[in-house]
């Protein structure tokens, strides 16, 4: 049994999932609440934000993101891997700073033109 | 030099107002912004969460600020960098100085004030202790971080549990930071419950409650903090302390609307909100000088600061154009049970509008309640049910014409919790 907090809407009901029991929710006021319990603990994901190098331009660091969501296990990886990453001005705002990380279909792209 | 319209601070507000402006025909506008780039507080805020509300996604800071700053290269509305203002006066002249042309006045008809918030500061809290380096405000450790580069620590404790604080928590740790905790100490979190999920839980950090640092120890860098559990009254209490080594504190411990401008031109202040106090067009108590986004309350949401600043934009514009209310008929909106604030504070009867949008937060939170909207004689006008209201999310009602028609004398906004 793992204890959650449902973040589908301000309510914020708190959830029980029972792994062995066919991740059945309890404590959700509304049917969102159980597919997002199901969800968190069966494939959790996270968009993941932080910055990489810039040259070329007046500050020393773009912001990056993943530009879908990707399992949540791997953000600390994914954070390892933008410390290579070092991007030239100028660049443009969704620009693909590097494709299919870490064998997901996710890639990184820049959120800010410079 | 002369403008129809001036905008102080060119963050999402300052934007908004200048495309609202622009839209409905102002074709002098002139923002004015201390920093180098605009977009305000934004260009700092890399995380996502930006934008479900108004572009119907979640964007990132910078992104959204980058949509509207290409929005405004599709106007003719001047921009200044690096100016900062100095003065305004009730006249509407706008003092400002910057390194490329010195010291300038600006006349202008309507003025917008968008210079946003500052940080509380750990003065204003007053925390025991040495003064050791290491102590920081969230803003100023993630403009530190993702602007600048650098890491301002690597064992941390956050005191408050305010946004910035939390996503700082998770962004400290994914660049490798220890957080070993965020203290609160309220009952409550004062940040979004998805921020808590995202940022504290996702990274096992833990959240205490009701809980403040009572000591921060260290000569030259901070060594350890101390922290207690404190009581009702928000008193430490005697026994409960613990230690953590750490060698950075962030403080999230609240925003103050940015407003020596507003109040040294004479504007009357709201001391419930720390900003302006305003009509439904977002005007302030100098005709022609409106107010909009964190200067005039501080926002969760930076959605609602768009939606607002268009408000204030499209009043200027019409201001310029000799649109201008006088503050005859005027109700006031006043606050009721368990109703920290509400924006507007007045409503000009004779303005022409279909709903007035009323912005609140409340004092507690409170499960399953109803926001009632009463006049002086007690008639409810108009009733909202909420199942959840908390401190930490601004609320808002719209009040359509015809209820605020009936309305005697002024109206009260209240909750009633329906047990
Ligand atoms: C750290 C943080 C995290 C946030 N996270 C989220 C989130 O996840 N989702 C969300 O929707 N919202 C979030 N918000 C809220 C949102 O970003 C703010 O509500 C919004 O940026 C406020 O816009 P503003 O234009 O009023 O203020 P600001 O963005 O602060 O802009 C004010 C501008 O005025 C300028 N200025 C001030 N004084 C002067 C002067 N005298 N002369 C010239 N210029 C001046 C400043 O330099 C600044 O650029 C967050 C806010 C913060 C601080
Ligand atoms: S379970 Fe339903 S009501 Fe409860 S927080 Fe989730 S979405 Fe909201």
């Amino acid at each position: 049994m793992t204890n959650i907090i449902c973040i589908t809407c301000p309510k914020g009901c708190h959830l029980s999932v029972d792994e062995n029991n066919d991740y059945a929710v309890t404590g959700n006021a509304c049917p969102r609440g159980e597919a997002y319990g199901k969800n968190e603990l069966k494939n959790p994901v996270r968009v993941v934000t932080s910055t990489v190098r810039v040259e070329g331009a007046d500050i020393p660091r773009l912001p990056v993101k993943t530009d879908r969501p990707l399992p949540k296990g791997k953000m600390m990886e994914c954070m390892a891997l933008l410390d290579t990453i070092t991007a030239q001005a100028p660049i443009k705002v969704g620009t693909v700073l590097a494709a299919n990380i870490l064998d997901t279909d996710v890639n990184i792209v820049a959120t800010k033109t410079l | 030099m002369k403008y129809d319209l001036v905008i102080i601070g060119g963050g999402p507000a300052g934007l908004s107002a200048a495309n609202a402006a622009w839209e409905d025909g102002c074709r002098s506008i002139c923002i004015v912004e201390r920093d180098r780039e605009l977009g305000g507080i934004l260009n700092q805020c890399i995380h996502n969460g930006f934008g479900l509300h108004f572009f119907k996604e979640e964007l990132t800071g910078p992104e959204y600020a980058g949509r509207f700053v290409e929005m405004l290269k599709n106007t003719g509305v001047d921009v200044r960098l690096d100016a900062m203002v100095l003065d305004v006066t009730p006249e509407k002249e706008v003092h400002i100085v910057s390194s490329a042309s010195g010291y300038e006045v600006l006349e202008a008809k309507a003025v917008v004030l968008a210079m946003g918030c500052r940080e509380r500061t750990r003065g204003a809290i007053a925390i025991p202790g040495t003064r050791p380096a290491g102590v920081f405000t969230a803003g100023t450790a993630q403009r530190y971080l993702n602007i600048e580069g650098y890491m301002v620590g690597k064992r941390v404790v956050i005191l408050g549990s305010g946004d910035i604080g939390l996503i700082m928590a998770r962004r400290m740790t994914l660049e490798g930071a220890k957080v070993l905790a965020c203290v609160e100490v309220m009952p409550y979190s004062g940040g979004l419950t998805r921020n808590i999920v995202q940022c504290l839980n996702d990274f096992d950090i833990p959240l205490y409650l009701s809980h403040t640092i009572t000591d921060i120890q260290g000569n030259e860098r901070v060594e350890r903090v101390v922290v207690s559990e404190v009581g009702p009254d928000r008193r430490p209490i005697p026994g409960t302390e613990m230690v953590f080594d750490c060698d950075t504190v962030l403080l999230s411990v609240g925003l103050i609307p940015e407003n020596e401008l507003s109040r040294a031109a004479g504007i009357e202040m709201d001391a419930r909100t720390n900003g302006p106090v305003v009509f439904e067009n977002m005007e302030t108590s100098i005709p022609g000088v409106f107010a909009c986004g964190n200067v005039l309350h501080v926002h969760d949401l930076v959605d609602f600061v768009t939606a607002e600043s268009a408000r204030a934009g499209k009043a200027a514009a019409a201001y310029c154009a000799g649109v201008s209310l006088k503050n005859e008929n005027v109700l006031d909106i006043k606050n009721g049970n368990l109703v920290g604030y509400t924006v507007p504070q007045h409503i000009h009867m004779d303005a022409e509008f279909k709903a007035v949008d009323v912005f609140f937060r409340v004092r507690a939170i409170c499960h399953q309640s109803k926001i009632v909207v009463k006049d002086e004689n007690g008639t409810q006008i108009a009733a909202f049910s909420r199942e959840h209201l908390a401190p930490g999310e601004m609320e808002n009602i719209k009040l359509p014409r015809v209820l605020l028609d009936k309305a005697v004398g002024s109206i009260t906004v209240s909750i009633e919790e329906e047990k």
